[in-house]
């Protein structure tokens, strides 16, 4: 709230009716680790009390957008109880998107994606790693970094063919008997998860 | 204001998407060879113990393992 406090009372000295009008988040350039106006803002009307510090002097600052396009993102791919990759240079990442699979190139339009049960893969000059993972998030930012998590990833090896089968055919026949919404959803929930392991170990 | 993508089918049954994401997880881990399957439920092992109170006194407590 502070940081932005420079910025709106410049606005309000010159036009009043035009405070609702904010800059993009996407053309913030990289955030200073402490607001030099507010400290002078500060010291002028309060010069004998320290400046409080603000929760940005405590976190690292937001890298800034790069002038061009960097050559390789950053991945981020955390689960709750590990982080499976961290800050790694790589040239693509294919995520299971809700709309389908989403190729994540450098240079990719900031973007927040919610993330269906399916295959990501981690493309790195010629290596692919392929994780299943049950759902989660992706979070692409305008500096080519991409945060995914997930609440569950395994790589394919870790599947068992014969229960993914036996739970594909099970919930198939629950889904048939279902009679509550909830019932419809859980069985709905077994075949869209199984059917996309499926066809992730056989795809 | 332009509305929202349809509304997935576990919301309009009343599931949060909390609830949809751990059945997910899940269903995942139910299906995983052996070494790592049982990793994987033993990490998610919760334990807790439940007691109802009333008049302002705690009943015995039903605990669930």
């Amino acid at each position: 709230m502070f940081r932005q406090t420079s910025r709106l009372l410049a606005r309000t000295t010159g036009a009043a009716t035009s405070r609702r009008s904010r800059a993009f988040s996407t053309d913030v350039p990289a955030t200073p680790a402490q607001d030099s106006n507010f400290i002078e803002s500060w010291k002028k009307v309060i010069p004998n009390i320290d400046p409080p510090k603000t929760p940005s002097s405590f976190m690292t600052p937001r890298p800034a957008t790069p002038a061009s396009i960097p050559s390789k993102i950053t991945v981020n791919f955390v689960l709750p109880y590990a982080s499976e990759l961290s800050a790694k240079e790589v040239d693509m990442v294919i995520v299971p998107a809700t709309t389908g699979q989403m190729g994540v190139l450098p240079g990719h339009v900031p973007t927040i994606a919610e993330l269906k049960p399916g295959v990501l893969s981690v493309h790195e000059g010629n290596d692919v790693t392929k994780y299943f993972l049950s759902s989660g998030f992706a979070l692409i930012h305008a500096n080519s970094v991409a945060d995914i998590v997930a609440v569950e990833a395994v790589p394919l090896d870790h599947i068992d063919p014969a229960l993914v089968q036996k739970g594909l055919a099970e919930f198939t026949q629950k889904l048939g008997s279902a009679t509550t919404d909830l019932e419809k959803a859980e069985a709905q929930i077994g075949v869209d998860v199984h059917s996309a392991m499926n066809s992730a170990i056989t795809g | 204001m332009a509305s929202n993508a349809a509304v997935p089918f576990w919301r309009t049954a009343g599931m949060t998407y909390i609830t949809y994401s751990n059945i997910c997880a899940n269903l995942v881990r139910n299906c995983l060879k052996e070494p790592y399957k049982t990793e994987a439920l033993s990490r998610e092992k919760v334990h807790f113990s439940i007691s109802k109170w009333t008049n302002g006194k705690p009943e015995k407590p039903t605990s669930d393992v």
